[in-house]
């Protein structure tokens, strides 16, 4: 009902303005009719110019303070932060640049509205300043590439330092699964060939390769905080991308090929859920929930904050449901959550 | 080539009264004058628009409302929708033609397809094209190219759902989504067709704007509008053809068993036949094309606007050569940088580095622009008619859409907002609303030009004020959705909890949407009652400076009566004076390029 009431207004609206030029033709119908803007256009334009400014400030404004508090919470892996810092950096630059820029547009097309008999100042060219605004940007970009490429450098360095964890990230029309090293935390061979879905073997491990019987296959994340963690992702028939948007992290998962990124997380689920930001935004949204749950809609149920995988890269019909979830916790509810787990090697015994 | 030209200028030397024999088919249809193909290209351009902004309308109905049934999706989608609400398919599908059809059909063709064919020769000086028969053959490749990609739509399975990239293996495997059926062999058909489309009008307005300059239009006496015109045509030149090899690669991945984009594939139970291919070798011919493809939108909008606000600054384009740099250097740059697309597709990230360095870079001869039209307006006497008005909002949504390039063009900053609405915005607005903003101002200024009428200011200024207004609305909040994480190309976002209180804004984005679709009505009506009914316009209605002015109204194949005019000076004497302060020609603030130097007059610039 809602949407047909919209749907009216906006009618309603099209034929108010579409009425309004009528009567304001027709009032101007003695006036000069050239359909060039003269004097009196020129001035209201002038005027509405800089009303749009304003309105640039003001939805910016309005955003910020609306919109401000559905940002993702602080990062919850190491180079996260370093990633915010940079991004922090890039926003107040390219806010001062915005501010200045948009109000010397809008403000001298508000002031130099044209008048008959105006002059306008021939003016077509001046060395100095195309130096100095070719220079200024190219200072603040050099430092923002270095930076950039620093932190760059930093994060897609992955490499076996300091004991990392190796898990894998498969990903397959619409869903993820993880796959530990197990004991030995070393992989075992895989390739969509050796699939095998009656006997279960639905990641394509070889059977023969003696790292992978202990491998751990989960429908759920589980990793160790302040561990460093490299996870090697596979897709076994389109593009997929795993993002993990509050760690910063994304790679995308290409069939024929292994993709790598590492990270280490630093705030377990549990500390996360304390964060103030975060207990604000799961009681905006249990709110927004529990109006639903009063209208008897689905998907209502209250939430719980999880740290959550995403696929971000078009893979087809469910793409938007394609999801697992991440928990992060202490080493030692991490090895009492593995100790549950079957091997791979189980799995395939109770096969047979 | 020149042959044809040669004969309309003995033509005209001789009779001035005589013309071809036209018919309605050799006018109006199969017509080799560009000026009746620009606009056969104008008409197609904004009817595929209708068709592209249409569709975007009823996904962004979905977001805001997902699930929600709705007759509207009845009424154009029926088994797609069924009982109103959309399927999970159809969405991706609207995404994709959406995508496809905005960025080449309308921003590409409907863009610089119209200007360039109708400015190129009007405005250096020419009767018509190097190839007229070309131009034709031209813009009825596009046609069918256009009319491929329409009726694709119709399909059982439904159109290309892969996304404007069709990225493999999802848009190579039939199994892995309907859509990468027919659908996508339709598409990638009408590609094909649309890129040798291209490719001809490319070559034609190269050869043109090299050999067919009227005596003394030297290149640094080019307006900046063919300037950017002819760059581009370079870029697509360059550029098109890349795409084709992906294209035609494709074709052979899907239907002749080839393993050039796909590898190592279990789907829907089996294990496909597949070996050694790498979807991220498509990745990059596609993004080979794909990234100069955001210039060959922009440069024409941007050598519109030059031209446009210089004229109704009554100032010269601040910075003429500069520009000029700027528009080589973003044509350079421009090659050299699509890696930045594919930061996170698993290609080495060395390459992200030298990527990331490059694309900061283009951030400069941007930055210069945007500030010489800035100080274009400085202490000008600005007639605001509203193809004025919308080369000013160009400048202002290429400011806040380039800016966040910035991030985006960050390797490191990028991991995070990849993909996501903050893309999404971005590139709306950069190239998006800025290269629409083009075509409009485009359109409002040479109306005059191509039909002989004017086109009502009123209107205009309703149009400009709401899509204005409605384009930072949609596309500025959009920033933060892509900030908390949101993907794009969610059918729904329902799906996850985090992001519930997120559809408020959606909605809002919506509504502006929606009064943005129902203000370009007001367009389309001006656009088309001004043809028959606008107030006939007068020789030079703004007071412009450039060639085109001086060719009579009334249309005939060759543009001018009698000799071509010769071009004495720059295109951007406005308000040029004596050291006294008069005007150089008394009472007249500006000089056209056809008007010898005055005595004692300097020629000052370039």
């Amino acid at each position: 009902m809602t949407i047909v009431l919209t749907i009216a207004v906006l009618v309603l609206v099209a034929i108010a303005i579409w009425q309004m030029t009528k009567i304001f033709e027709l009032s101007q119908i003695k006036a000069d009719n050239s359909q060039v803007a003269n004097d009196k256009d020129n001035k209201y334009n002038g005027y509405l110019l800089f009303a749009f400014l304003i309105f640039i400030y003001g939805i910016t404004i309005f955003s910020f303070a609306k919109y401000g508090k559905f940002l993702l919470p602080e990062a919850a892996s190491e180079h996260g932060g370093e990633y915010d810092s940079l991004m922090y950096i890039s926003f107040v630059i390219i806010f001062i640049v915005q501010t200045i820029t948009q109000a010397l547009l809008h403000y001298f097309g508000y002031k130099y509205r044209g008048e008959k008999g105006k002059k306008a100042l021939f003016y077509a060219d001046n060395d100095k300043l195309e130096f100095i605004w070719t220079i200024i940007p190219v200072v603040v970009l050099a430092g923002l590439i270095l930076w950039g490429l620093y932190t760059w450098t930093n994060i897609m360095d992955v490499n076996d330092e300091d004991d990392p964890l190796i898990v894998e990230l498969y990903a397959q029309q619409f869903n993820w699964t993880a796959r530990y090293g197990g004991e030995d935390n070393e992989l075992g061979m895989a390739n969509v060939r050796m699939i095998d879905i009656d006997k279960a073997n639905v990641l394509g491990l070889d059977e023969s390769d003696p790292y992978a019987s202990d491998d751990i296959i989960t429908k759920e994340l589980h990793l160790p905080v302040g561990r460093k963690v490299n996870f090697r992702f596979r897709s076994q028939d389109v593009l997929h991308s795993a993002y993990m948007p509050h760690f910063r992290a994304q790679m995308n998962c290409v069939p024929g090929m292994i993709t790598e990124f590492s990270f280490t997380p630093t705030i377990t689920t549990e500390e996360m859920r304390q964060n103030p930001e975060v207990i604000e935004k799961v009681k905006r949204t249990n709110k927004i929930r529990a109006e639903r749950a009063a209208m008897g809609e689905p998907n209502s149920d209250p939430w719980e904050f999880n740290y959550i995988l995403l696929c971000n890269k078009i893979c087809g019909k469910s793409h938007y449901n394609m999801q697992m979830r991440i928990i992060v916790e202490s080493q030692e509810e991490y090895e009492a959550w593995l100790q549950e787990q079957q091997t791979f090697g189980q799995t395939m015994a109770s096969m047979n | 080539m020149s042959a044809i030209v040669q004969e309309h200028t003995e033509d005209h030397a001789h009779d001035h009264g005589h013309h071809h024999k036209e018919t309605f088919i050799t006018k109006y249809i199969f017509s080799q004058d560009h000026k009746m193909i620009a606009k056969q290209y104008l008409i197609t351009g904004l009817i595929m628009g209708f068709i592209g902004i249409g569709m975007s309308l009823l996904f962004r109905m979905q977001l805001a409302f997902p699930g929600e049934s709705f007759l509207l999706f009845e009424w154009f989608l029926g088994d797609w929708a069924p009982d109103g609400v959309m399927d999970a398919d159809i969405y991706l599908a609207l995404v994709t033609i959406h995508g496809t059809i905005m960025v080449f059909f309308v921003l590409t063709a409907g863009l610089s397809g119209t200007f360039s064919n109708l400015l190129i020769p009007l405005q250096i000086g020419a009767r018509d094209m190097a190839s007229g028969f070309l131009n034709m053959i031209s813009y009825w490749l596009f046609f069918i190219s256009s009319v491929i990609m329409v009726s694709s739509i119709f399909i059982e399975a439904g159109p290309a759902a892969a996304g404007w990239t069709i990225y493999p293996p999802l848009s190579a495997l039939p199994m892995a989504q309907p859509g990468s059926g027919l659908g996508m062999t339709l598409w990638l058909v009408s590609m094909a067709i649309f890129i040798a489309s291209s490719l001809m009008g490319s070559l034609n307005y190269i050869v043109t704007v090299i050999n067919l300059r009227t005596k003394g239009m030297s290149m640094t006496r080019l307006p900046l509008t063919i300037w950017a015109f002819f760059v581009t045509a370079i870029i697509g030149v360059i550029s098109f053809p890349v795409l084709l090899s992906a294209a035609l690669l494709l074709i052979m991945d899907r239907s002749f068993g080839t393993s050039f984009f796909l590898s190592d594939i279990f789907i829907q139970g089996e294990v496909l036949h597949y070996q050694g291919g790498s979807p991220v070798l498509f990745e990059h011919l596609f993004w080979f094309l794909g990234h100069p493809e955001v210039y060959i939108v922009l440069l024409p909008a941007l050598g519109i606007t030059s031209e446009v606000m210089s004229t109704n600054a009554r100032k010269p384009i601040f910075g003429y050569r500069a520009m000029v740099a700027s528009i080589l250097a973003i044509a350079f740059l421009s090659t050299i940088v699509w890696g930045h697309h594919m930061f996170i597709s698993g290609m080495n990230p060395f390459l992200g580095s030298v990527f990331t360095f490059t694309t900061l870079l283009i951030a400069i001869p941007s930055a210069v622009k945007a500030f010489n039209y800035i100080t274009t307006l400085w202490k000008g006497n600005l007639q605001l008619n509203p193809a004025m008005l919308f080369s000013i909002g160009l400048v202002s949504t290429f400011i806040t859409g380039g800016l966040t390039g910035i991030i985006l063009g960050d390797s490191t900053l990028d991991i995070n907002v990849h993909d996501t609405y903050f893309v999404v915005a971005h590139f709306h607005l950069v190239m998006g609303i800025s290269a629409l903003y083009g075509l409009f101002a485009g359109v409002y200024h040479w109306f005059p030009k191509m039909f002989g009428k004017m086109m009502n200011k009123n209107l205009g200024y309703v149009h400009f004020w709401v899509t204005a207004v409605c384009a930072y609305g949609v596309f500025f909040p959009m920033h933060f959705v892509g900030m908390a994480g949101v993907p794009r190309r969610y059918y729904e976002n329902t799906a996850f909890p985090m992001f519930d209180e997120l559809t408020d804004v959606q909605i809002l984005m919506t509504v502006f949407a929606l009064i943005a679709g129902a203000a370009q009505l007001v367009f389309a009506y001006n656009f088309v009652h001004s043809i028959f009914y606008g107030r006939p316009a007068e020789q030079n209605p703004w007071k412009s400076n450039t060639l085109e002015w001086t060719a009579p109204v009334k249309h005939f194949h060759g543009n001018w009566e009698g000799e071509i005019p010769h071009v004495h000076r720059w295109a951007y004497d406005y308000s040029k004076t004596w050291d006294n302060g008069d005007y150089i020609i008394p009472g007249q603030d500006y000089v056209p390029q056809h008007i010898p130097l005055q005595e004692n007059e300097e020629e000052l610039q370039h």
